[in-house]
């Protein structure tokens, strides 16, 4: 049985503290009138200004930062007629209108980021789960209860995120440009689309997906519980198994359509056919990582003795090959709408490579370069900490990822990895290990009634 | 000096193996295990070292990854940039997804071919060689180990085979 430690006791609520602060600091210091975003702008640039008057050699130099800093919507104004003329009305109050509504979406969408982060976790060990059943893997019955104590956040996370998305419903904020009637009374692509897009049946939509990815995490640990109690027959096991099969039928439909409705409708103009295939290797590859993760912590706090280097290299190696998956799918979505480039669809990424260089490619080393360079070779998927380096930058990265498919529709040039999205994080983070670790200490460690434990303590690879 | 060895056949794995567990602790020199199929920890039970094969093929990889990109950015980019579509053809990085392909297919072909080459090489394995074989019968259903008897007393390793469950041994002259 594991015990919380004190450390693990007060972190998270440090953590939770720390983030709740920081993010009401982001959400106090948000701009409400047009006026306070002139006076933030400019103090700004002041100070970009002055920090680069001593290198006033550099005169070219010195004038691209400066463009950077004040003059971008005219330079990389993507609506092309409208370029020559948000030139004039620079100045006007149409642009700073513009800014307001970014700079008051950005704790808005830091908090939305981390929320769809944490519970993207959690689901994807949900699905990793299933699959565990469906396969009936014989290496993984002594991580099944790490997982089933990793995806407790699924419903803590689910209601949390269902809230803000009814908040959004309720024009708490402008996260969902659809949700605007003035805008989509302007805009006939939306109006075209309003038979999905719309606040009832979106959040009806929501609703179910949560309701019932959380029935199956409660019904799969329930029988996972009783197959312990009785494992005469594996009458439990049993339908621990048809219904992870019936649970990944539901799953894929589902997930598709939740990435739409959750991240792909913040560019309602916008549309990709591999998108939920995209953000589903996305939460897969960050939900694998957390089970190595947890799995090594707990591992080297003494509570999963049964668990050895070759449990590490698998789960090392499915974490090398998804987020290969990862990139394929990235690239995959990248190249086609690159070569192409049909302007509806390419604005998409225009808006990244423009405002989110970064992030955007930044992701891609993360993602794919770090973690195929390190985790190729079979030794180093059996070093522990190497396994735990490589998590961790896997995990930023595909935080970023979330990032980047949020924050260009919502806050847009205005993005800033700032107090509220570090803040968001941790706030979340604390919630996370809060209820993980809380939900550890429920149950034995190894599930004992598993009919494939023997295996998976002998497990050699 | 002509070299002696002596051939121990064995009908199952299991025993084989422990009969190479023995023979490694009374310190005989085996010198070829034959198997009809892979026998799952044979290789460190004689204390083979590990294949380099991988090391070999990510090697070639990146081989074949340079030869994708110097061959594409000499043909499309320095020797003739056309216009072919509105493809920008300025730098490599500007057209690089539409080489993404090509430079995969060309790092994989690399990587799996040379590496199969170097395999063949290194086990000297190639059409026409003569078959080294030297009972038929390990191709089927049995298991024979090869002992190097030229400093042994051969009475005394023959009946130690014997014990380790042997169910033919013979002495031959090594060629």
């Amino acid at each position: 049985m594991y015990t919380l430690s004190k450390n693990l006791k007060l972190i998270p609520i440090i953590l939770m503290v720390v983030g709740a602060i920081g993010l009401a600091i982001g959400f106090t210091t948000t701009p409400s009138t047009i006026e306070e975003v002139k006076e933030q702008l400019a103090s700004h640039h002041d100070a970009h200004g002055a920090a680069h008057a001593p290198a006033a050699a550099h005169g070219a130099h010195d004038k691209a930062e400066h463009g950077h800093g004040h003059d971008t919507h005219k330079a990389a104004d993507t609506h092309g007629a409208h370029a020559a003329k948000s030139h004039d009305a620079h100045d006007s109050d149409k642009h700073y209108e513009h800014v307001l509504h970014q700079l008051q979406n950005k704790p808005w969408a830091a908090l939305y980021v981390a929320a769809f982060f944490f519970f993207m976790i959690a689901l994807g060990v949900l699905a990793f789960y299933a699959i565990q059943f469906a396969a009936q893997a014989g290496w993984s019955p002594l991580l099944l209860r790490v997982m089933e104590g990793i995806t407790a956040y699924l419903l803590p996370g689910g209601i949390i995120l269902f809230v803000i998305l009814a908040l959004s419903g309720f024009h708490m904020n402008h996260l969902f440009v659809w949700m605007d009637p003035e805008v989509v009374a302007h805009d006939e692509l939306i109006q075209g689309k309003s038979g999905w897009l719309n606040v009832p049946f979106f959040l009806i939509r929501a609703a179910i997906y949560i309701g019932v990815w959380s029935l199956y995490r409660h019904f799969a640990v329930k029988y996972s519980r009783n197959q312990d109690e009785s494992p005469e027959g594996n009458v439990w096991y049993k339908k621990s198994f048809k219904l992870a099969a019936v649970f990944l039928v539901f799953f894929i439909y589902s997930e598709s359509m939740m990435s739409w409705d959750w991240i792909m409708s913040f560019d309602p103009h916008w549309f990709s056919t591999l998108f939920g295939w995209y953000v589903f290797a996305s939460l897969f590859v960050s939900g694998i990582t957390v089970i190595a993760l947890v799995t090594i912590y707990l591992k080297s706090k003494g509570y999963l003795e049964q668990v050895n280097d070759s449990h590490i290299h698998d789960l090392a190696k499915f974490m090398f090959g998804i987020s290969v998956f990862w990139t394929y799918l990235w690239f995959s979505q990248f190249m086609l709408i690159w070569y192409s480039n049909i302007p509806e669809e390419v604005t998409y990424f225009i808006t990244r490579i423009n405002d989110f260089k970064l992030p955007f490619f930044g992701m891609l080393i993360m993602n794919f370069l770090f973690p195929i360079l390190l985790l190729i070779n079979s030794d180093y998927k059996r070093i522990n900490w190497l396994v735990v380096m490589g998590g961790i930058v896997i995990l930023l990265g595909h935080y970023i990822d979330v990032f980047n498919m949020v924050m260009p529709a919502t806050v847009g040039k205005s993005w800033f990895i700032g107090i509220s999205e570090i803040s968001a994080v941790l706030l979340f983070l604390g919630i996370f290990i809060y209820v993980v670790f809380n939900a550890l200490t429920k149950a034995p460690l190894v599930p004992k009634g598993n009919p494939l434990l023997e295996e998976s303590k002998h497990f050699h690879y | 000096m002509a070299s002696k060895v002596v051939h121990a056949y064995y009908l199952d794995d299991e025993v084989l193996m422990d009969a190479v567990k023995a023979l490694k602790i009374k310190h005989y020199h085996i010198e070829e295990v034959f198997t009809p199929f892979p026998v799952h920890g044979l290789d460190k039970l004689m204390g083979l070292p590990h294949t380099r094969l991988a090391i070999c093929s990510f090697l070639y990889g990146l081989v074949g990854l340079t030869v994708a990109v110097t061959m594409m950015n000499y043909i499309m980019i320095e020797d003739w940039p056309q216009d072919i579509g509105g493809k920008p053809s300025f730098s490599y990085i500007e057209n690089l997804p539409s080489f993404i392909p090509i430079m995969f297919e060309l790092t994989v072909f690399f990587a799996a071919h040379l590496m199969v080459i170097t395999f063949y090489m290194r086990s000297k394995l190639w059409p026409f060689k003569k078959a080294e074989n030297p009972d038929e019968r390990t191709t089927d259903d049995h298991f024979l180990v090869e002992v190097d008897a030229s400093h042994t007393n051969v009475d005394e390793l023959t009946a130690f085979l014997k014990d380790t469950g042997a169910v033919e041994i013979n002495l031959k002259d090594k060629e």
